[in-house]
């Protein structure tokens, strides 16, 4: 396969990633804003927000204040922010309409419908809380209905390989910046706890990574901390878990090894960091200082990308 | 301007044999179920992404081309004919284009000046006793036809460049036979979906003799940019080739690489959709990042087939056009089976004074242009377009040609009003391999949706129908 086409793969599947990973934050903060401040507080959800998408500085370049309004237009619709939902979605088109021959007719639908969708319908943004639920619901269905069409029509090749090494690696960062933004409420602090408002924070971290009732399930308890911290990390059975994304990582790099015959820095430095999740416990890690953790698995991580791109890209 | 004849209805209003079980499809059909079909169509078209950019116009980078659901009709026996006037124009079009880039027999013959030749921008002094593998240079022709009687299809422009639009014969078959299987089922249609097949034949029968036995055809697009950018992509798809830009090829030691997941691999035949002075910055325009450095000297080593090869754009050139009669005897000594539209050559004065004298009843063409930009329609320009292009013609005789305005044939289309008449030509697609020219039954046929209107180019706001050829 050229190796364009290979890289423009591995984008479309990021940025439909991250256009529902945006689309979940902004679902995820409207619920906890929308709490009286008794249950949680004075903070700024929306400040924490932007910090989720990794977008915050240059968010201040245009903005002086966070507020729901500014948040929501710049996350969703700017122009000015090449993560916005709106330009991840121009992007995947425009990526998909390069490697058109590498997709199946399945995918290219999603994608140009969504991108018809978004100039008609959503053109000028939303006006009121209703709207933006319709089009965040828009978002996620998009990459809902492009992930289904992916694994139910392609053919298992190294084009699909190379599109989930993409959406694996979106996602790990994805939950891995939550967890870095948000790590201070997960930090076994006795003073407050439990209280109402870490409880709303950490409903909202699920939330984010659509894990909330998988915690029950797997947990079958009140919201704990370090229980979080444990499913988002190091629990495979989570598809957002960094555990579960890196166990998807390996497989899929050891396929393409396979195929052509050769094995090679990228198939080395994934399994590396696979087997750090594999032989971490929670205790450690919170004894290690969980920042620094996350702080390192992201590195790890867009390290990862790098030798990936230079391994197979160009 | 004579009355056009009308494909369905003939001279005289009769209804033509090819046409019956249309018209009588037609009057059963309520012309809501006709307009609910075309807003499916159009639907369609526009989900799958059949879209082409227009130069310049920022305000709708992707349009559709407008698809009229009504289809064009020709009986075999008028295909027969036209297809044999086709091959024999294309081979004669591949014997000048070799001859012209080697012995020059028919300019020592006198037959055609050489400064039209020489002085021509679109000739390749690189070409010069270059030799093309299987001495094929147009892989692919795309000829526009158009018809001005029951018995005549004339030739109105030889594509021998990169001529596109052959998506579009395929997507509107597919699109119809979707929206009408009952239509389908009460005509025998001749198939078009080997064309793909065909195409990968014969570019496979053309690969240098380095190559391998099973040689890899790779299609070159300038981007997704490019106008016709989804034909490309459509192309490769069905070819089940690498759609390959620039970037994606290296010239090594004169062999041609694609840069993929698992290394280098060699290329051995492109079809390239990019234009001659595109394609190798050390030889042609330095500026241009679309092409590949050193392309030109692994042609010239013999290591790459290129389609349709450099330097073709002589032979479609319009004042070389003008000769075709003339090139087809030459090299074939056959009579021309199908005719040329009259043509006045302004270099000439005869011509030129002829040509000034009567613009008002005239067609006069750029010489080097296309797709509909830059000609006068001298029936529908007002007095001062005609007086500024009189200017033009004195200025530079030698860039221009002049054509009578020609009656095109005409066929039912759907309008705002109902069923009308809109003029319409053909764009058939001659493929030359090694060792076969062929041509699948069908082609483009575009539709000029203006009422009165000739101007059938898509970027003038034309579109397109499906061409039926009935298999008796």
């Amino acid at each position: 396969m050229l190796s364009r086409t290979a890289e423009n793969l591995y984008w479309l599947a990021r940025y439909v990633e991250r256009a529902e990973y945006i689309a979940r934050t902004i679902d995820a903060t409207l619920r906890v804003t929308a709490l009286p401040t008794a249950y949680i507080g004075k903070t700024n959800e929306w400040e924490s927000a932007l910090l989720t998408a990794g977008v915050s500085s240059s968010f201040y370049e245009t903005y002086q204040e966070a507020t729901e309004q500014n948040v929501v237009e710049y996350l969703a619709f700017s122009p000015a922010n090449p993560s916005s939902i709106k330009n991840c979605i121009e992007a995947a088109r425009l990526n998909s309409r390069s490697v058109r021959t590498a997709l199946t007719s399945e995918m290219w639908d999603t994608i140009n419908s969504a991108w018809i969708e978004l100039q008609e319908v959503w053109g000028k943004g939303t006006s009121s809380r209703e709207e933006l639920a319709r089009f965040l619901r828009f978002v996620q269905e998009t990459s809902l209905r492009f992930d289904g069409s992916a694994y139910r029509t392609m053919l298992r090749n190294d084009a699909y390989w190379f599109s989930r090494l993409g959406l694996h690696l979106e996602r790990a960062d994805n939950t891995a910046r939550i967890l870095d933004v948000k790590y201070h409420v997960l930090l076994p602090e006795e003073e407050h706890v439990g209280g109402p408002l870490d409880y709303y924070q950490w409903t909202s971290i699920l939330r984010s990574v659509s894990a909330l009732t998988a915690y029950h399930w797997v947990y079958r308890e009140t919201l704990k901390p370090w229980l979080i911290a444990d499913l988002l990390i190091l629990n495979d059975t989570l598809p957002r878990s960094l555990a579960s994304c890196y166990s998807n990582l390996v497989r899929n790099l050891d396929q393409i090894g396979v195929a052509y015959g050769r094995q090679g820095a990228s198939q080395r430095h994934a399994r590396g960091v696979r087997n750090r999740l594999e032989h971490s416990h929670m205790d450690d890690i919170f004894q290690h200082g969980v920042h620094e953790f996350i702080q390192e698995f992201i590195a790890d991580n867009s390290r990862l990308g790098e030798i990936i791109t230079r391994q197979y890209l160009i | 301007m004579a009355v056009a004849f009308d494909e369905m209805n003939g001279p005289g209003g009769d209804l033509r044999p090819a046409y019956r079980e249309l018209s009588r499809w037609l009057k059963e059909t309520p012309p809501d179920a006709l307009e609910y079909r075309r807003q499916e169509a159009e639907l369609l078209f526009r989900r799958i992404g059949i879209t082409f950019a227009v130069y310049g116009d920022a305000e709708a980078q992707e349009r559709l081309i407008p698809f009229d659901v009504i289809p064009r009709i020709m009986s075999a026996k008028e295909w027969t004919t036209l297809e044999k006037g086709l091959k024999q124009r294309v081979r004669a079009l591949n014997m000048f284009l070799r001859d012209i880039y080697h012995g020059r027999d028919i300019l020592r013959a006198n037959l055609i000046p050489d400064d039209l030749i020489f002085q021509n921008p679109v000739f390749r002094p690189e070409m010069n006793g270059q030799n093309v593998p299987h001495d094929v240079y147009v892989h692919i022709a795309g000829i526009d036809i158009v018809r001005v009687d029951a018995d005549n299809f004339i030739v109105l422009e030889d594509n021998a460049r990169t001529p596109s639009g052959v998506s579009y014969m395929l997507e509107n078959r597919e699109i119809m036979m979707r929206l009408f299987p009952d239509l389908f089922a009460r005509h025998r249609v001749a198939p078009v979906e080997r064309y793909p097949d065909e195409l990968l034949a014969a570019l496979r029968s053309v690969a240098p003799l380095s190559a391998s036995a099973e040689p890899t055809v790779a299609l070159m697009t300038p981007g997704v940019y490019n106008s016709a950018y989804y034909e490309h992509s459509f192309l490769a798809d069905k070819l089940g080739i690498e759609l390959v830009e620039g970037r994606d090829l290296i010239v090594k030691n004169d062999e041609v690489f694609m840069r993929t997941t698992e290394g280098l691999k060699r290329v051995d035949v492109i079809y390239r959709r990019v234009d001659d002075d595109f394609l190798d910055p050390l030889t042609f325009r330095p500026d241009s990042a679309l092409g590949v450095p050193g392309l030109m000297s692994a042609y010239a080593a013999g290591n790459i087939t290129l389609a349709n090869a450099v330097g073709t754009g002589i032979a479609d050139d319009k004042a070389i056009y003008s000769y075709m009669p003339e090139i087809v005897k030459f090299y074939l000594g056959e009579e021309p089976i199908l005719k040329n539209v009259p043509t006045w050559r302004c270099r000439e004065p005869k011509d030129l004074s002829y040509v000034l004298d009567n613009l008002s009843d005239l067609v006069v063409k750029e010489v080097h242009g296309s797709g509909g930009y830059g000609m006068l329609i001298g029936p529908a320009a007002t007095k001062a377009t005609i007086e500024a292009f009189r200017d033009k013609l004195k200025r530079e005789p030698e860039g221009f040609i002049a054509q009578p305005t020609l009656a095109l044939s005409t066929c039912p289309t759907c309008t705002s009003s109902g069923l009308a008449p809109r003029h319409v030509d053909l764009r058939p697609f001659v493929l030359t391999g090694s060792k076969h020219v062929t041509i699948v039954p069908g082609g483009l046929t575009r539709v000029a949706l203006k009422e009165g209107s000739l101007v059938v180019n898509s970027s003038q706001g034309g579109g397109t129908k499906d061409t039926w050829i009935l298999d008796e």
